[in-house]
């Protein structure tokens, strides 16, 4: 509304109407009609997304000033109780040390993305074979994933044999101890989603005009040289988007560990924390909060991200 | 509109949303009377239980045909889930939760009488059954146990006679050193954990009970320090810290694997776990399966004894009740009294019958022969105990403190024993003074 008075102030100020001929107002009723008709058409899609993902954030954001167990009837606000006992207890901070573990894998994961997306970028034989091969992991469901790394893990499992059949007989327990327990499990998220970043970067690398690579090598551009100046530079925020998510998903790793080892021996991670606050201790109004929090702090470390390495805006590309 | 109208809006009502959504009706203290003339009972009932396997294989259906017999107007029908609390909690915020359901251990005692229709008085029912005061709310009874259990250890009889063991154990010290003979003398593994499970290890709490032989062990819970020198939880966390700690247990708990561990146990590559006696039936049916003798499997009270006699606890599965929003009362009452009385359901689980009356099941005879003191812990502290446990995060119905405790004994996890358990009682002692009695 502000929109249209302030339109009309303008129109005003700009004195009197020119000497093009302006077409009639179309009638009162045609002008509802047309301002009415996008909403119309963003009716179900808005009620879905409201009812689907706002209400039910609003309902955590309410449950989290309450002290709800999570299925009596009665529920009483108690203000920011929930939140002063959180940042009172330090140890539930703790737990953020498990995700330098998975922060160490995304390390790896997108380095390894990024090679196999730049090699397979270039001709190679069997190349749609290999992009397939990279992809697949990330199409199986999670609960999937942890049942086949759970035997792959196991005393004498699949890694025990592929070991032994190398010559190494290794007696290692490898969810044993909480350094190994916690690679093991950042070894699977590097598995499942190697194939999610290579996709990314291989779209945005072949993105990329051919001419540019013709020119560089008829300048007599190496492939590092052509990497490091064309592929680089042009999939930046390719890559900014997908350090964010990789630093989001560490922060709030999940499934893998839950299933594997529901987060004992030291690999319980913030959510896992969270779950078994609400679930377990029937704290539904502090893990609510808790969920808040973590909520907070990944916006937090987004922002912070996007202010250290600012996307180059000139480009117009803009993806986070 | 700009945009930040737009947004304005959206958020409000999503909060209006919200607001409205949550908690259902608060209706309080209805009864679920018996009939005493069968005929006239009628209407569709829906029962849920976590039993999915007896569902699948039709043998809740021959139940429910058995009790047509009696009661021919009612049509029962059963919805089985898999993961029973889980998906039972969510749904206790609605009035659609069956007509008749197991109680999830999610809901306090004292909200009972808004959940659930009243079976009768305390006094009366606790004539002729076991189990009233676990769900006893101002001497009413909420509902009905079908089974009763008894925690012990499930052993393979021919390993620990391999291993030159004739009697049951009567100390801890003793035990683990029958473990240790065990170890050396044949190929199987003394103790399994069942880590990976984690719920097998959640079953070491209803050691209580049994080495005090103390039937107001669950006061004391909520009273004192359940770790102090000399109660039952020590005692019973104790033994399994130093199974572990001396090697008795299997080599890498991490992946251990539940539904394995019954045909291992039946073939004697496992001696030991500390189960209840509903495990018995299973592991029986595991050693069928894969074509060793049933009469192996053992069962074995913990190894304490109080005035030379060894102690037993019984306690409730599961207790039945009435959606306290169920159309049909009468006949989800019928159903609750005739599964419990009549249905078989205890003798066919091999379990203690939740009447008072009714002898001990057959795989109990060695008990009886040893003289085993059967006694029924009271649950009058039972909530308190409960609240404390959540407010202090201990959870010993939950199985993280003692996957920390195996993780502390087989050196995953750095410290003693003695500071690990005198942490847990701090805070439990703690939590004690915040909640409210």
């Amino acid at each position: 509304m502000t929109d249209t008075t302030h339109q009309a102030a303008v129109r005003a100020a700009a004195g009197p109407p020119s000497a093009v001929p302006v077409p009639a107002p179309a009638p009162r009723r045609t002008r509802v009609w047309r301002g009415l008709t996008p909403w119309l058409f963003l009716i179900a899609p808005l009620a879905l997304l409201v009812t689907f993902t706002y209400a039910p954030i609003a309902n955590m954001v309410a449950y989290s000033f309450t002290d709800w167990d999570g299925v009596s009837p009665e529920l009483h606000y108690t203000g920011a109780h929930n939140y002063a006992e959180l940042l009172t207890r330090p140890e539930l901070f703790e737990v953020f040390w498990v995700s330098g573990y998975y922060l160490a894998a995304s390390a790896v994961q997108i380095a390894a993305a990024l090679y196999f997306a730049t090699i397979l970028s270039f001709n190679v034989r069997f190349r749609n074979f290999f992009k397939g091969l990279l992809f697949f992991p990330y199409l199986i469901n999670g609960v999937a994933i942890a049942f086949v790394f759970l035997y792959f893990f196991q005393d004498g499992g699949t890694l025990d044999s592929v070991l032994s059949l190398l010559g190494l007989h290794s007696d290692h327990a490898w969810l044993g101890t909480p350094v190994s327990a916690n690679v093991s499990l950042a070894g699977v998220s590097v598995w499942r989603y190697t194939g999610l970043n290579f996709v990314l970067f291989l779209g945005a690398i072949q993105s990329i005009p051919g001419d540019l690579y013709e020119a560089a090598e008829l300048d007599g551009a190496n492939r590092w040289q052509q990497f490091r100046h064309i592929i680089a530079p042009g999939i930046r925020p390719v890559l900014a988007l997908t350090v964010i998510l990789s630093i989001s998903g560490s922060l709030s790793a999940f499934e893998i560990p839950y299933i594997m080892t529901g987060g004992a021996t030291g690999t319980e991670t913030f959510v896992i924390q969270t779950v078994k606050l609400a679930f377990q201790f029937n704290k539904t109004g502090l893990a609510s909060a808790a969920a808040v929090v973590l909520l907070l702090i990944i916006l937090a470390v987004t922002w912070l991200q996007r202010r250290l390495v600012p996307d180059s805006v000139d480009k117009g590309v803009d993806l986070v | 509109m700009n945009r930040r109208t737009v947004l304005a809006l959206a958020a409000g009502t999503a909060l209006l949303l919200a607001g409205c959504t949550g908690t259902g009706g608060t209706s309080k203290g209805a009864e679920a009377p018996a009939s005493d003339d069968p005929s006239k009972v009628s209407g569709t009932i829906k029962v849920l239980t976590q039993r999915t396997d007896l569902v699948q294989d039709g043998t809740m259906k021959k139940y429910a045909a058995e009790f047509n017999k009696t009661y021919p107007k009612v049509k029962v029908e059963f919805e089985a889930l898999t993961d029973y609390e889980a998906d039972v909690k969510i749904r206790m915020n609605t009035k659609d939760y069956g007509d008749v359901l197991l109680i999830p251990a999610v809901i306090k005692k004292n909200d009972y009488p808004k959940f659930f229709a009243s079976l009768g008085t305390q006094a009366e029912r606790s004539k002729k059954y076991r189990f009233t005061d676990f769900t006893t709310v101002d001497g009413k009874v909420y509902g009905q146990s079908p089974i009763g259990v008894s925690p012990g250890f499930v052993y393979n009889k021919k390993v620990w006679r391999e291993a030159g063991v004739s009697k049951w154990p009567t100390t801890p010290a003793e035990f683990l050193s029958d473990l240790k003979a065990i170890k050396s003398k044949t190929d199987a593994t003394p103790y399994y954990t069942n880590f990976a499970a984690q719920w097998p290890l959640t079953s070491w709490t209803y050691v209580n009970g049994s080495p005090s032989c103390d039937t107001q062990a669950t006061t004391k819970l909520a009273e004192g320090d359940p770790w102090a020198m000399g109660s039952d939880l020590r005692v019973g966390d104790t033994l399994l810290y130093d199974i572990v700690h001396q090697g008795l247990a299997e080599k890498d708990p991490a992946t251990t694997n539940w539904e394995l561990s019954k045909p291992q146990l039946a073939k004697g590559k496992i001696a030991t776990q500390w189960l209840g006696t509903w495990a018995i039936i299973q592991f029986q049916d595991a050693a069928r399966k894969a074509g060793v003798s049933p009469d192996d499997i053992g069962f074995m009270p913990f190894p304490a004894q109080a005035g030379g006699r060894f102690c037993a606890v019984v306690s409730p599965d599961y207790s039945q009740a009435v959606n306290i929003n169920s159309q049909h009362k009468e006949a989800a009452r019928a159903w609750i009294d005739w599964f419990t009385d009549k249905s078989g359901y205890d003798k066919d689980n091999l379990a203690i019958s939740p009447l008072k009356s009714a002898p001990l099941p057959s795989v109990l005879k060695p008990y009886e022969d040893q003289g085993v003191k059967f006694i029924e812990v009271s649950d009058a502290k039972g909530a308190q105990v409960k609240e404390i446990d959540d407010q202090s995060e201990v959870g010993i119905y939950k199985p993280d403190y003692r996957q920390d405790l195996v993780d502390l004994a087989r050196g995953a996890r750095k410290g003693s024993l003695d500071d690990f358990l005198a942490g847990l009682g701090k805070k439990w002692t703690e939590a004690q003074k915040t909640v409210g009695s």
